[in-house]
């Protein structure tokens, strides 16, 4: 083969890939999806995990040949908007989805954007899976918004009441942050743990997020002396600062938190003064997660180089969209459609292990089904890794 | 009683030396370097980087960090504040400037680390307990006793140094210092490479007692602009009393304030509103600038 002669070939070797690979993608119609949550700021962690799940699933879809709804093969594009934790922000975000003709969000991540974006959501028909907590975003006549975790009052009196059967403990003490979503969850915790019969012993005192010492912060809280101290909706960036200050002031007593967490940061800014911290987490834990959720963690890692355990609850939404316009394909572009397949709908859990399902639930929290059903385990940290106390079920 | 003043002294000197180089950049150029706490929390990333990925000791971290920053002072001083100075006369283009750097360092520093809050591990183990009045652990007291030697260190570079005194002519009076044959380009990116290693090291000290993350830029840089209005902007002596004033006021408003719910920085903000109404320039700036 002489050198013209393999110029020639390559040449029209690349001419033909380009023209394969563009029937390929002309194959597949794409099904966007978009994500209006904080990527920046102090609470980037919480909606960067949002987007990188969502990133790292919508791949995996489009490598192996797309999402099958009603018998064809969409390829999953996300559309991401940084509302910077500003529900001015987030309703920028919302809209933009609407004038692309999204019609299926996961976000925001906190209770003022969530609350801001409502109206702009139900009246461009887009449902949108929010990580925040005000009951009347899922209770009618709010009817677009699905939570997409478990909430802290629903799984806050399940750890109560599992830490006063197992650990016998009888006083608590709360710490929030000084913003909307911690302080709405110290209140609803507190009001939980008094009905449970416990001795709040410290619900005042609040820190700002961006504190770099808390010794002065825990210390009127430690002299309470709780048997619990609860640090309410913690971020990850707070969990271990707040856990090593209050070892370090001698404190011996259990904490825990509702929000999910990350052992590797607990690992790093705490050490063995975190062991027995427990937090809510998903599903990853070795045994719970099924060979896909081992999947999906590789392929997080090996696309963002470093998973994030926050996506172990954060990976569900994404899926629950999809299998529910699966389940009902004039949902795609139809919310009204989705919202009615809502009511019946289940599926298998790929990422747990069992027989574990998908449906929506909510009933008893919002009178209707409005929040995914993902399991609500609770971990205990223990040597840089979540071991699971135990697993129960919202509703 | 013991407990509160030992944390507002803690406190009071990391904030002490976060606003020694924003107080300088000020003093020097007259820009409002809204990107120092970025700098801040990109000189903690590089010692965790050196640290916990590389595996280096502490003191390496640090030492990276404050070459870095320092590096990075100079090159944001030449290529970006020295061209918008030298062509606007008008204060508010180096402070959109500034807010445009610590933006972009945002961005990069997400690129780069992550959104993860980093810490390293534990440079002295064991807690000072002092009859339980005074209760705090040694690499706090460490690290705080370190910030006091590096503001010490500081202050005698500025006082008994070549550059030092060079900078201060600067600070005092630009077209004098010029006159008398002082290279101003020179002097300036010094002085802020020295402002941004200044950040920089703080990062690199607060790594190892609480940790660093992205967002901690943007308070950071709030925090220290309270300190230098309270101080006086462009006095160095200004910026370490503010820091220890403003740390004094958390560590005792946290304490005593706790059972009204987060008031303190309320009280503090309210505190800081009446006194610049009465006392516009600070307690140890004047009234001409």
């Amino acid at each position: 083969m002489n050198r013209r002669t393999l110029l020639k070939s390559s040449a029209l070797a690349a001419v033909a890939s380009f023209a394969l690979l563009g029937t390929a993608f002309a194959e597949n119609p794409v099904l966007k999806i978009g994500f209006v949550g904080v990527t920046s700021g102090p609470a980037a962690a919480w909606g960067t995990s949002n987007q990188r799940s969502m990133e790292t699933r919508a791949d995996w879809i489009n490598e192996t040949g797309g999402y099958d709804i009603g018998g064809t093969k969409y390829n999953i594009e996300i559309v991401p908007f940084d509302d910077q934790k500003d529900p001015k922000r987030a309703i920028a975000g919302m809209e933009q989805m609407a004038q692309a003709g999204i019609h299926y969000v996961v976000g925001p991540n906190v209770d003022d954007g969530a609350a801001a974006v409502r109206p702009v959501a139900e009246q461009n028909g887009i449902m949108y899976f929010p990580y925040a907590f005000p009951k009347e975003l899922y209770t009618a006549p709010a009817s677009n918004a699905v939570l997409g975790m478990v909430a802290n009052y629903q799984s806050g009196p399940a750890i109560y009441k599992y830490l006063m059967e197992k650990n016998g403990i009888k006083k608590v003490a709360f710490v929030a942050a000084n913003e909307s979503d911690p302080l709405s969850q110290r209140d609803s915790g507190s009001a939980a743990a008094k009905a449970l019969g416990l001795e709040v012993v410290s619900d005042t005192v609040t820190y700002q997020v961006d504190t770099t010492d808390f010794t002065p912060v825990l210390t009127p809280v430690i002299q309470a002396a709780p048997d619990l101290l609860v640090l309410s909706g913690v971020s990850p960036a707070n969990a271990p600062q707040l856990i090593r200050s209050a070892r370090e002031m001698g404190y011996t007593g259990l904490i825990s938190t509702e929000t999910a967490q990350d052992a590797a940061v607990l690992q790093e800014g705490a050490g063995e003064l975190a062991n027995g911290f427990i937090s809510v987490g998903g599903a990853s834990t070795p045994e719970l997660a099924s060979d896909m959720m081992k999947e999906f963690v590789t392929r997080y890692t090996a696309k963002f180089g470093e998973y994030n355990d926050e996506s172990n609850t954060k990976v569900y939404a994404l899926e629950y969209i999809l299998a529910t316009i699966a389940a009902d394909p004039a949902a795609i572009d139809n919310v009204d459609a989705f919202k009615a397949k809502m009511d019946t709908f289940s599926a298998p859990n790929p990422y747990m292990k069992g027989d574990a399902v998908m449906q929506y639930v909510g009933t008893t929290s919002f009178g209707q089904k409005r929040q995914v059903s993902v399991p609500l385990v609770v971990n205990e940290f223990k040597d840089g890794a979540f071991q699971t106390m135990f697993v129960a079920q919202v509703d | 009683m013991e407990q509160i003043i030992a944390n507002g002294l803690y406190l009071g000197a990391q904030y002490a030396l976060i606003a020694l180089g924003l107080t300088l950049i000020f003093s020097l150029m007259n820009v409002l370097n809204f990107a120092h706490g970025q700098m801040f929390v990109f000189g903690g990333f590089v010692t965790y980087t050196v640290v916990a990925k590389a595996g280096l000791p502490f003191v390496v971290g640090l030492v990276a960090s404050a070459v870095i920053l320092a590096a990075m002072g100079a090159v944001a001083e030449v290529f970006l504040f020295r061209p918008v100075i030298k062509r606007s006369k008008r204060d508010e283009s180096t402070m959109l400037l500034a807010a445009g750097v610590a933006f972009f360092l945002d961005a990069v520093i997400l690129l780069l680390f992550g959104e993860k809050q980093r810490g390293v591990p534990k440079i002295l183990n064991g807690v000072f307990n002092w009859d339980m009045r005074i209760i705090m652990p040694y690499d706090r007291i460490f690290i705080g006793f370190l910030a006091v030697a590096l503001i010490v260190a500081f202050i005698a570079f500025m006082q008994y140094s070549r550059t030092g005194r060079a900078m201060r002519a600067l600070a005092q009076d630009r077209t004098a210092a010029q006159l008398m044959g002082v290279d101003v380009d020179r002097y300036s990116m010094i002085g802020f490479a020295l402002g941004a290693m200044l950040a920089g090291l703080v990062g690199g000290l607060l790594v190892a007692v609480t940790g660093i993350n992205l967002g901690m830029g943007g308070p950071t840089s709030v925090k220290a602009f309270m300190m230098i209005m309270i101080g006086g902007a462009g006095v160095i002596s200004g910026a370490i009393a503010g820091g220890f004033i403003l740390g004094m006021m958390e560590s005792v408003g946290l304490t005593l304030l706790s059972a009204y719910g987060d008031i303190t920085y309320l009280v503090i903000f309210a505190s800081l509103m009446v006194f610049l109404a009465f006392r516009p320039q600070g307690l140890m700036g004047k009234p001409w600038g």
